[in-house]
């Protein structure tokens, strides 16, 4: 009995020293700044803004049809929905009341003036790296430029006790450490600023670097494991790997990974599912240079040991289906429903219609994207210099056996090579499609 | 009862080709601009996803992608004698509906005419004299010329995306193109793409026989294609579905694929589906418009918009319509000759011969819209119209835009159309026959002309369009010349079956089978106001601030397919309007 009551006080007094350093935490790590701000300066607002869209910061901030970073939209956690908030100068609902030393701690470091910790939904881990230059080239711009708007932040459904946000501190310290950027080894200048935005700003791991059971992302930066951008699931897409090996971006060039990321579509491939969103909101904006840097930085992506170069097979697969050879499983799927844009090659048309031949999405380690994007379908983003939203249709009506085969034959044809798709992944996808938050459903086109 | 919206700077009746292009241009000026369309929204997906778009029965035979008669139709009569009856079943032609317009479901077929067929009364009383036009023949010449609208075909080209071979560039010749088109000032926006066997053993016979075969041309991409709205497309699989149908892979040229989705995202452009514009509004002086009332389908009532400017940019015969319910211009009357609106209604005449070959394969399901090889050694510059006793000109040519089960089932004429014999017919002759055809001109007649029915009126209470044409005896004694040399050219390809569907000199319009949507005049452009509905700049002659684009504004019809004159002439029109008429409004001409 006494034993017992020892081990409560003992579990209390713990619980309340780790609370205590919770909430206390913020006061060691973070120190307020009192740095002055001119959000007048019209040189820091372009700067702000132009960061604003690097971040794609009106991504999340904004709900579909509503006024710009005013929040709203949901973002589906395993927990419930957290809905992103209105980051609008507004000085009752949104950040008007923020002094540069709020914004700072609420951006980089997920803590809101009234002490309570941000969700991690927030990439403020990797904010992290953002220089003080940015953050109130930033604070200038949101502060001078964004329009104001009343509007209530939601409250999540995630559950107590799950809801407290107390505990987040500790997540904080555990992966959310301060830190300062720092440029990859070498160097290049042009690199160590495609590392800057990739890590920061444009908190590229957010989707394509896998998560970890607290669902931290593996890696903030480059590591000794490769985890960094090596490809990662979210709401059904598989955000694929960005490292320069096998199933990553080896194939591609600098150039053509540019354009992608300016157009949203080049000679190989096409975005769809949230990557089209992030072209549209956030990539087009930025400059050649910077879009150039990205690239050349993803570039230098060390390979995993083994994962080098990837080495397609024979291409057996066009000459067959050019001689009316359907023999293969997935094959008379293909040539009724695919071959009309995709071809019988599986090159597809330069920026019109995707190649499959040696597209690593195709033959990613995971096939979700393709699956998703086969029957759900994908559309790309309409941009002012290319306002041709290409679409693809979705092939949901097909069984899952026939769909099952097809993505086992794409994945394997043309010299493509890959572990082949059972019908439970078409019937899983098929649930989470059919379960999905309308915020990222793309068109069906049914 | 009705609703007063807003005032624009521009209303735009109808959202095709030409509605898109007026659309477009002077949303470039910063004007504010509404389009009305009567039919639905139409994008590539969902509404032309695949495979859905392709169904013969729902497309192909039903017209899905139609107006509906119940909607809207037309009555027609052969001579000023007969009653007029409405057409409830689309035949000898179909009219487009929604967004696009007839440049969703249209074959892509696209030429520019020839320099003659502009000024062609002039070139007639030039060459042969004026009494060789008939004394019912009401051709005349356009008011603008070849030359003045070179620039704007190849404006039209290049948004369009039209492959070809060049046959003159500058005057010089060349090789693999049509040697007797007009000068163009460069080669097409795309190469041609590939022709199927048909078209190679055509081009062979007619190069043996002297003739000068070339690729037609027009929009169906070779290659991925970028315009100068930043639209794109991607070249075409010979799918074989074209015509009647929307193209499901951004591959054939259209609103949709070249203007629309650049169009839409100007924030001084909107467009209003389901809007059917009933009237063109007038000021109380008479001078301009003041607007258009509308029907709004969603709203179920009368709308009234006001704007400066209105665009009637719908098909041929509901802009006629409009001109003639609104007082625009003076009606046509064909016994005392006065009057324009309405004036020198046109169609085309074809006819085509088919032989079959045994030992031949043409795999007729591997086609596309424009897909042949044409030779135009027959066509309006190379006829002695004075030796030959008739005044026109048409291109041959060997098409093969789809292999269709219902409708492309060719068989030898002593097969019969149902059974067991029909089926070993099919079994014995399906892609083992090809064809060669002509698409001729119909030159311009006192008594074919458009006017309001007097019995029949759409659920508006607005009388239809009535329509009245006939064969001339000059279009069938050029039919009866076409229809020579054509066998001529079959018979020196020795097929084992060959058999011909021509006009005889006793055929009368038949508006029940399919033979061509190019209809045109009747809001016919003119030097003088005696002489044309709209001037030189397709201007109303009455009410400046009304424009009125489309194939109406053909004097007479020339021997090709109508868009790339209509797709011209509206760039044309709306360069003068954004270098003068938005600067000082008033008379253009």
């Amino acid at each position: 009995m006494r034993i017992a009551i020892y081990a409560l006080l003992a579990g209390a007094s713990a619980l309340a020293v780790g609370w205590g350093t919770a909430i206390s935490s913020q006061w060691w790590f973070a120190p307020k700044l009192t740095t002055e701000v001119d959000a007048s300066d019209p040189d820091l607002i372009a700067r702000g803004e132009y960061l604003a869209r690097a971040g794609d910061c009106v991504a999340c901030h904004t709900a579909p049809g509503g006024a710009p970073f005013a929040g709203g939209l949901g973002l589906q956690t395993p927990m419930g929905t957290i809905y992103a908030t209105n980051i609008t100068p507004d000085p009752e609902t949104g950040i008007g009341s923020y002094d540069y030393g709020d914004f700072e701690r609420a951006v980089r470091q997920g803590v809101r003036p009234d002490g309570a910790h941000l969700y991690p939904a927030m990439p403020y881990a990797s904010y992290r790296v953002v220089s003080d230059e940015d953050m109130q080239a930033l604070y200038a711009w949101f502060r001078s430029s964004v329009e104001p708007v009343r509007k209530e932040n939601q409250p999540t459904t995630i559950p107590w006790p799950a809801s407290l946000r107390w505990p987040l501190a500790w997540w904080n310290m555990l992966f959310s450490q301060p830190r300062d950027f720092t440029p990859p080894e070498g160097g290049d200048p042009v690199i160590a600023r495609g590392a800057y935005l990739v890590e920061g700003l444009a908190h590229c791991g957010a989707c394509h670097t896998p998560r970890g059971l607290a669902y931290e992302e593996k890696a903030l930066s480059e590591d000794a494991g490769g985890s960094f951008l090596s490809g990662s699931v979210l709401e059904g897409w598989y955000a694929k790997n960005l490292r320069n090996e096998d199933t990553g971006l080896v194939t591609w060039s600098e150039e053509e990974l540019a354009t992608f990321l300016k157009t949203a579509r080049n000679d190989r491939t096409a975005a769809f599912g949230s990557m089209s969103d992030v072209v549209e909101h956030s990539l087009q904006y930025l400059t050649d240079d910077d879009l150039t840097a990205i690239a050349r930085y993803l570039k230098s992506l060390k390979p995993r040991a083994g994962r080098e170069q990837w080495v397609p097979q024979e291409d057996v697969t066009t000459a067959a289906l050019r001689a009316g050879d359907f023999s293969a499983p997935g094959a008379l799927t293909y040539v009724e429903h695919c071959t009309a844009c995709h071809r019988l090659d599986g090159m597809g048309a330069p920026e019109v219609y995707p190649a499959l031949k040696g597209n690593s999405m195709v033959f990613a380690d995971d096939p979700s994207s393709l699956i998703q994007v086969t029957m759900a379908g994908g559309r790309m983003p309409d941009t002012p210099a290319h306002p041709m939203a290409f679409t693809m249709p979705g092939f949901a009506h097909l069984t899952n056996a026939d769909l099952a085969e097809l993505m086992t034959f794409i994945r394997n044809s043309w010299g493509n090579h890959a572990s082949s798709v059972a019908e439970a992944d078409i019937a899983r996808m098929r649930h989470e499609i059919a379960n999905k938050p309308t915020h990222y459903a793309p068109e069906a086109g049914q | 009862m009705a609703r007063t919206d807003a005032k624009k700077d521009v209303v735009i009746v109808g959202l095709g080709w030409t509605g898109a292009i007026m659309g477009m241009e002077l949303a470039q000026e910063g004007l504010e601009i509404l389009a009305l369309e009567r039919g639905p929204n139409r994008e590539t997906v969902p509404e032309m996803r695949y495979p859905n778009m392709i169904d013969e029965l729902s497309q192909g035979e039903r017209h899905n992608m139609m107006l509906r008669p119940a909607q809207s139709t037309v009555t027609i009569r052969r001579n000023l004698n007969e009653t007029a009856l409405p057409m409830r079943k689309w035949g000898s032609f179909l009219l487009g509906n929604g967004v696009g317009g007839s440049g969703v479901h249209w074959n892509g077929q696209n030429w520019r005419p020839q320099p003659i067929e502009m000024q062609l009364r002039s070139h007639i009383r030039d060459t042969w004299g004026e009494e060789i036009i008939p004394e019912d023949m009401t051709i005349g010449d356009y008011p603008v010329t070849y030359d003045e609208l070179e620039p704007y075909f190849d404006r039209f080209e290049r948004v369009a995306g039209i492959t070809g071979a060049a046959g003159n560039i500058n005057g010089e010749v060349q090789e693999g193109g049509n040697p007797f088109e007009g000068w163009r000032s460069g080669d097409y926006p795309m190469p041609p793409l590939p022709v199927t066997y048909n078209g190679i053993k055509f081009a062979e016979a007619a190069r043996a026989m002297g003739y000068h075969p070339f690729l037609r041309p027009g929009g169906n991409a070779s290659t991925s294609y970028v315009n100068e709205y930043g639209m794109q497309m991607g070249a075409c699989n010979f799918c074989g579905f074209c015509e009647r149908y929307g193209c499901y892979q951004y591959s054939k040229s259209s609103p949709q694929t070249t203007i629309l989705a650049a169009l839409f995202r100007k924030p001084n452009f909107s467009y209003r589906t389901g809007a059917e514009v009933l009237r063109v509004e007038m000021a109380a002086d008479g001078q301009t418009a003041t607007g258009v009332t509308y029907f709004d389908e969603e709203a179920g009532e009368e709308v009234f918009q006001p704007a400066d400017i209105v665009i009637l940019a719908a098909y041929q015969i509901e802009n006629v319509r409009l001109m003639l319910l609104s007082g625009i211009g003076t009606p046509y009357d064909p016994v005392s000759g006065q009057g324009v609106t309405g004036k020198n209604y046109g169609y085309q005449i074809t006819g085509s011969t088919s032989m079959f070959f045994r030992d031949e394969h043409f795999n007729p399901f591997i086609g596309s819209g424009i897909n042949g090889v044409c030779i135009d050694d027959f066509g309006m510059s190379a006829n002695d119209f004075g030796a030959l006793g008739f005044i026109g000109g048409a291109y041959i040519s060997s098409a093969q835009t789809n292999g269709q089960p219902i409708r492309s089932m060719p068989l030898p004429q002593d097969t019969p159309a149902w059974g067991a014999e029909w089926k070993s017919g099919i079994a014995e002759w399906y892609g083992h026959q090809m064809s060669i055809g002509h698409h001729g001109s119909v030159m311009s007649y006192r008594g074919h002309y458009c006017d309001l029915d007097p019995t029949y009126r759409d659920r508006h209470g607005r009388p239809l369009m009535r329509i009245t044409f006939d064969w001339h005896p000059n279009e069938l004694r050029m039919n009866a010349y076409l229809k020579e040399k054509i066998e001529e050219i079959a018979r020196s390809m020795q097929p084992d079956v060959m058999q011909s569907s021509y006009k005889d000199y006793n055929s009368r319009y038949d508006v029940r089978p399919y033979q061509t949507t190019h209809n045109t005049g009747g809001t016919i452009m003119g030097a003088t106001p005696e002489t044309g509905a709209v001037n030189r700049y397709l201007q109303a002659w009455d009410k400046h601030n009304v424009f009125v684009t489309g194939a109406g504004a053909f004097v007479q019809n020339t021997q090709y397919n109508p868009t790339g004159l209509v797709g011209g002439l509206a760039y044309w029109a709306v360069d003068a309007i954004r270098r003068q008429y938005l600067r000082n409004p008033g008379p253009l001409a």
